[in-house]
């Protein structure tokens, strides 16, 4: 039971080892409630947690320009993940919850992470007044009244030797991806509910080590729940948002397989927020340079297409050692891409053994 | 070349296997019992670590309430949101019908790294299990084997934990023990960046990690003492390991010489000696480490119950093979092989190739040698007693033991040599006359042996001594320091307002009983309240004290102070001493506090109330008519349904005290007989080579008159003579080894002092033993010589000889 | 005072019995001198121990002075030997621990006849007063055995056996030494046996019988039982 084998449990699973790879989202979600097409969201309630369903998140990451011109990122990740579909008081730990936070220069990357359990009041996420929270991490709601919650955030996170503090204000809509907010993870059904905030303009401060750094950029934040949302010969996936120069966005992410091909989807954004969904296919990802990252083998550059788009570039990283050595590890960090488009984005990479 | 010299130079121990036998056994009971007494203390050690390193308690800060109450869950969470990485703990006691079990619930989420939760809990139970009702309970396999408390999650064994701890969840102690505030809280070692420091964000107080644990310190008396009984045995086997040797070597002389003048290189001679002394080693070693492992294993259950009653500290009873000792067993007895052939190897490395090959008694050693070493053993007193009067640390005084101990073995063949030469005025007959001239004569080759018997013996009536004293002492101290007859604890303060209501018609007086946690002189110690009565006026042990020292007290312008401060910081009558930062009190007495391995200072009731008006009055002791205890004390369990730790009357832990005493007793003795065995052992093995040596001074006095049977008799009485002369030599040793013990060693080591006491029934039956031992070890000598073929006797008169 | 018959003797080896007497026979008179000659192994020291009652024959019957040495336990030998008989051996054989006055006097007083005035005139017929508080290991080796002489003659027995009593002495010395012998054996009327291979030193007493393979020889010498 070591602590590092607890916690995929704690992104993804419900009780299952990382052996089992991302595959152990696949478990059967019996007791919890499994997500259903034709989703209809209430606010905030929604933005709130969904005790009933085995996991979700609040994932919000940010491409930044420091005052002395470098570009940097941060992420800021609540995990929840249910033992039971329901709350509990006291020690009783129903609910546990993870945080990651991480913090991503040209030449370091930054990360921490927190556990904990809810019912004590230790982590938890409260809809209204919005608050996501483990210990002293937080990504507080600093929206007018009557304006959607997310619609302006102060997010922020402490490690070790790093710390940041930001402001967060949307220019945009939520988007709603896949079938509008339903989002479809395998061949075989596995779904999701799956909405974002793709339209943050961002200004703060980070510290690090070497003293304190004014940045101003934009940030991308996703809520995601589910009970099973991966198929069981799934271990692993590559998620991207890319930000272009008109203000339109990209998600992709392509869902790895052991005995399939890579199942993909994606959402074009549109500088309005009019969100249009490619269905598996649409999306190419092709790894073109691999690296060494704490051990294993990353692909730490990609091509990424979109054809009905006329997209083609060509991703790199900021930091190809992006790491997060959490207890459950993957990549995690800023991009910049060239090609048919030029821009900034954010890569996300699990399951690399 | 080699191996022809091998060939020759092995022959030896085929024509000899008493030697070879003897040789070994002495090596291997050496080993034993030194290794046998370090694995009880490895086994005890890695308990004490097993224990302090649960949760990391080694290495990591805690926060706790300073009146020792939990702390309140959202005193924990506050801090939590405030950045801190702290991890809460619920430390429980679950109590059964004869069955307790400590609690540890741990919240495996938060813990730090170096708390090493996931290493203790192992991979064995999925997280889910874990968190989730009813839990699970890891326990050590000999937890799970006592009674315990009933209604217990499923308990999963684990080898990670010291006896009698139960490590859970924090969500299933809190089910199990109805408590949901955390008892303390864990300090991880590196904190968030940009946050002010921790002690200035919280009330709770936050200590250090103890280096070394609690624990070991409180036992460390115990186990010096077992390690000095192993090293003593060690040292009495070497006894037989340097004579079996000697003998081997001087009896091969001839051989040794014949090898080199056939052209055999002196270097690789002594290459091949010291290549057969390490493998009787290595033999021996092994055999010995099995024999101490037995010894240990044999031993242990009674070392457990010693520590469980005596400290509190929960050691295994199993024992478990560790490397650790068992190679150092082997090192020992390697280094043993080696100190006890390095004379005999510089002999043979010295050897003259042409020296006439007649073979020279070997034990026959000069009046001149006796009297260097008489000398030497002189300088050893005189730096015995210099240590022993100025010395001013440990090391002094163990220093001071050593040079006593050898002194008093270099002193023994001289003073042994007077003492016959006096004894022989008196002998009325030409046969006893010669008798002990022939002894004085036989001294030197037996002296080793005795030299072994006078340490075993003085090491028994020094160590005996020291218990008795400390039995005497701790017994009588018992009864000044537990005058009350009741002593209760209440759970809460409400409810110690009630017990108080409810005593105070039915007995003659209630006096509470606070104290706080202090820094006294730099170090932790405790500070105590108490009432101004006549039980403290009346019993409690004061070794020295100002003349209105109880009046002072009560008025609070004075403190007392224990034993140990006082002889550490040198404080006396009229000090002052901090009690807090800017707030001293002069000293008016100085108690005795046996068992305490900190320092205490005791100041008056009102005063302590004053300055620690938080400190809940939980404890109190009760004075009432000693026919009456049981009736109050039924009536309190009845009333407030007190646990049984919570109510505790005087006889009782009186006498528990007594009984765990006579488990270190049961240990301590069996160690001395121990000792004794394996020196009688090296009297035997001494008085066995003599035989074969002394049969030229034998066979003329046969020849002369005298039949077998009355010199086998005389071989007997001398060797009970020698043995009854080194005992009563041994008596003066054994009551200055233990004036050290108690008024050195002790003082430097714990900081008490000890009145020695003597127990001169117990000298009356260890002198039988070793008349016992001696005749039991002459025994089968004299047997021998009693039933010799006249041929072998005759054979000293051959011509050819 | 002395008479031996038909003593018979074995010593147990791997390759059987050794016979080491085949039934020798012989008689001495009180205050005789006889020499007991032959090759080694020959015998000479077995029978020697045998009347000395040191050893017991197989077979055959040793009288000294009257008492048949075969009816004696253990005991009875060893009063045998303190009180009738004195053995003088070649390696002079004096208990190293006591002093020489007391290795004089140590066999007349186990024997309870310890007699101070003959102790001091032995010592200083001898040439030993000088030396009285020293240990044997401090005298010469003539002077070892001038003690090992007196020693035997302080208790006055009936008969002295004597094996190779010069053995280890040079020729002068060894002569000197056996002249004190028989000179104070003569005044006191002690017999004496000796063994010796030096005929030289045999033809200074006034019997000699030679053995050989077990059997005394009649080599004309002495008085072999007839």
């Amino acid at each position: 039971m070591n602590a590092r084998l607890w916690l995929p449990m704690l992104v993804l699973t419900a009780g299952q080892a990382l052996s089992q790879g991302f595959a152990g989202l696949g478990t059967d979600a019996e007791g919890f409630a499994v997500p259903a097409p034709e989703p209809q969201f209430a606010f905030p309630a929604d933005h709130g947690p969904h005790p009933a369903y085995r996991i979700e998140w609040w994932y919000l990451t940010a491409t930044l320009t420091g005052a002395d011109g470098r570009d940097y990122g941060i992420q800021w990740t609540l995990f929840r993940s249910a033992l039971r579909p329901e709350e509990a008081e006291g020690w009783d730990a129903a609910q546990l919850w993870m945080g990651h936070a991480g913090l991503t220069t040209e030449d370091t990357h930054f990360y921490a992470e927190r556990l904990g359990r809810g019912g004590v009041g230790q982590a938890g996420v409260t809809p209204e007044p919005f608050e996501a929270w483990i210990d002293d991490w937080a990504m507080i709601s600093t929206a007018p009244t009557g304006a959607d919650a997310l619609s302006a955030l102060a997010v922020t996170a402490r490690g070790p030797d790093f710390s940041y503090d930001l402001d967060l204000r949307a220019t945009g809509p939520l988007v709603f991806h896949g079938d509008g907010g339903y989002s479809v993870k395998s061949a075989d059904g596995q779904a999701s509910y799956y909405y974002s905030q793709p339209f943050y303009e961002v200004s703060g401060r980070l510290t690090l080590p070497d003293g304190a750094m004014e940045v101003t950029g934009s940030a991308w934040l996703d809520r995601e729940w589910s009970s099973q949302p991966l198929s069981a010969d799934q271990n692993g996936w590559d998620w991207f948002s890319l930000q272009f120069a008109d203000g339109a966005r990209l998600m992709g992410f392509g869902l790895r397989s052991a005995t399939r091909p890579t199942y993909t989807s994606a959402t074009w954004i549109g500088p309005d927020g009019t969100a249009t969904a490619y269905p598996d296919g649409a999306l190419r990802l092709t790894p073109l340079r691999t690296e060494n990252v704490a051990g294993r083998d990353v692909p730490v550059e990609w091509r990424v297409e979109l054809a009905a788009r006329g997209i083609d570039v060509e991703t790199i990283p900021l930091n190809p050692q992006s790491w997060m050595g959490t207890s459950f590890p993957y990549w995690e960090g800023p991009i910049r891409f060239t090609g048919s488009h030029e821009g900034r984005g954010y890569l996300e990479m699990t399951g690399y053994e | 070349m080699t191996r022809a010299a091998c060939a020759a130079l092995l022959s030896h121990w085929r024509r000899h296997p008493g030697q070879c036998l003897t040789l070994i056994l002495g090596l291997a009971l050496a080993t034993a019992l030194w290794s046998g007494v370090q694995a009880i203390n490895a086994e005890a050690r890695a308990s004490y670590d097993r224990a302090a390193a649960v949760l990391g308690q080694d290495q990591l800060a805690r926060l706790t309430r300073a009146d020792g109450l939990p702390v309140p869950l959202a005193e924990y969470v506050a801090l939590r949101r405030a950045g801190y990485l702290v991890s809460p703990v619920i430390e429980a006691e679950l109590a059964g019908p004869g069955a307790r079990l400590r609690l540890l619930g741990i919240d495996p989420l938060t813990t730090p790294p170096e708390a090493q939760a996931p290493a203790l809990v192992g991979g064995e139970i999925p997280f889910e299990a874990f968190v989730t009702a009813p839990g699970r309970l890891l326990v050590a396999a000999e937890t799970a084997a006592r009674p315990l408390p009933a209604d217990l999650p499923p308990l999963v064994i684990t080898s990670r934990l010291a006896p009698g701890t139960a490590l859970t969840d924090i969500a299933t102690a809190a089910r199990l023990s109805g408590r949901s505030d955390p008892s303390y809280l864990l300090v991880a070692p590196v904190q968030p960046s940009g946050l002010p420091p921790l002690a200035e964000a919280t009330v709770l107080t936050l200590s250090t990690p103890q280096s070394g644990t609690d624990i070991g310190r409180l036992t460390d008396s115990f186990h010096l003492n077992l390690t000095a009984f192993g090293l003593l045995a060690f040292a009495v086997g070497l006894f037989i390991v340097h004579a079996a040797i000697g003998l081997a070597f001087e009896q091969r002389r001839t051989s040794f010489r014949t090898l080199r003048a056939l052209g055999l290189p002196l270097r690789r001679l002594v290459t091949l000696l010291a290549v057969e002394l390490t493998v009787f080693a290595l033999i021996a070693g092994l055999i010995g480490i099995v024999l101490g492992y037995i010894i240990a294993a044999a031993l242990l259950p009674g070392v457990a119950g010693t520590l469980r009653g005596l400290y509190g500290a929960e050691i295994s009873g199993q024992l478990a093979f560790r490397p650790v000792w068992a190679v150092t067993g082997m090192g020992i007895a390697l280094i043993g092989t080696a100190a006890a052939s390095v004379q005999a190897l510089l002999r043979v490395a010295r050897l003259p190739l042409l020296a006439p090959a007649q073979p020279r008694a070997w034990a026959m050693a000069s009046g001149q040698a006796m009297r260097g070493q008489m000398t030497i053993a002189i300088g050893l007193f005189a730096a015995a007693f210099l240590l022993g009067a100025f010395g001013t640390s440990l090391i002094a005084g163990f220093a001071c033991l050593a040079a006593l101990l050898v002194g008093a073995a270099l002193a023994l063949p001289s003073l042994l040599t007077a003492l016959l030469r006096l004894a022989t005025r008196f002998a009325t007959t030409p046969f006893r006359e010669w008798l002990l001239a022939d002894t004085r004569q036989q001294l030197p080759g037996l002296s080793m042996a005795l030299m072994a018997l006078l340490l075993a013996l003085a090491a028994n009536i020094g160590v005996s001594t020291m218990v008795g004293s400390f039995r005497g002492t701790f017994t009588g101290w018992l009864d000044q320091r537990l005058a009350s007859e009741l002593y209760v604890t209440a759970r809460t303060p409400s409810e110690a307002t009630a017990i108080r209501a409810t005593l105070l018609p039915r007995t003659d007086a209630v006096l509470p009983i606070v104290s706080a946690p202090v820094t006294l002189a730099g170090q932790p110690a405790e500070l105590y309240g108490i009432a101004d009565h006549a039980t403290y006026r009346d019993n409690w042990p004061l070794l020295s004290a100002a003349p209105d020292v109880w009046a002072q007290v009560a008025a609070g312008e004075a403190a007392l102070i224990n034993e140990q401060l006082s002889r550490r910081e040198r404080l006396s009558i009229g000090d002052p001493v901090t009690l807090q930062p800017g707030w001293a009190l002069p000293i008016a007495g100085v108690y005795s506090d046996y068992g305490n391995p900190v320092g205490q200072a005791i100041i008056g009731l009102d005063l302590f109330t004053d300055r620690f008006p938080d400190i809940p009055q939980l404890r109190m002791a009760i004075r009432v008519p000693a026919d009456r205890v049981p009736a109050v004390a039924d009536a309190l369990r009845a009333e407030f349904d007190l646990p049984t730790a919570n109510l505790i009357d005087q006889e009782e832990i009186k006498r528990f005290s007594l009984r765990i005493f006579e488990q270190t007793f049961l240990v301590t003795g069996a160690l001395n007989i121990l000792t004794l065995g394996v020196a009688s052992l090296a009297l035997l093995t001494s008085l066995l080579t003599l035989a074969g040596m002394r049969l030229p001074q034998l066979a003329p006095i046969w020849a002369l008159g005298q039949t077998r049977a009355a010199l086998a008799r005389a071989e007997l009485a001398r060797t009970t003579l020698l043995a009854f002369l080194t005992f009563a030599l041994a008596i003066p040793v054994g009551l200055a080894l233990a004036w050290v013990l108690l008024a050195v060693v002790n003082v430097e080591a714990f900081g008490w002092r000890l009145p020695m006491q003597i127990f001169p029934v117990d000298w009356l039956r260890l002198g039988l033993y070793a008349l016992l031992a001696a005749l039991l070890a002459a025994a089968w000598p004299a047997w021998r010589l009693a039933h010799i073929a006249p041929s072998t006797l005759l054979k000293v008169f051959a011509h050819e000889r | 005072m002395l008479s031996v018959t038909d003593i018979h003797k074995s010593f147990e080896t791997e390759d059987g019995p050794l016979p080491v007497l085949r039934g020798v026979s012989l008689t001495m008179a009180p205050g005789d001198t006889l020499a007991l000659t032959g090759e080694s192994g020959s015998g000479k020291s077995t029978l020697l121990h045998l009347i000395g009652g040191l050893d017991t024959a197989d077979k055959g019957r040793i009288e000294v002075d009257g008492v048949d040495l075969s009816a004696l336990d253990d005991a009875g030998r060893a009063r045998l030997r303190r009180d009738m008989v004195g053995l003088i051996f070649q390696q002079f054989n004096l208990i190293p621990s006591l002093t020489v006055a007391q290795n004089l006097s140590f066999q007349a007083r186990l024997a309870g006849r310890h007699d101070a005035a003959w102790v001091d005139e032995l010592a200083k017929r001898l040439g030993l007063s000088e030396h009285l508080a020293r240990y044997p290991e401090q005298l010469s080796g003539g002077q070892q055995q001038r003690v090992a002489i007196g020693r035997t003659l302080a208790t006055r027995p009936r008969v002295v056996l004597a094996d190779e009593p010069t053995g280890n002495l040079d020729e002068t010395t060894g002569d000197t030494v056996l002249g004190l012998l028989l000179e104070l054996a003569a005044e006191t009327g002690t017999a004496i046996l000796m063994v010796t291979h030096s005929t030289r030193l045999a033809h200074r007493l006034a019997h000699q019988v030679h053995l050989t393979k077990g059997r005394l020889g009649s080599a004309g010498l002495g008085r072999a039982a007839e």
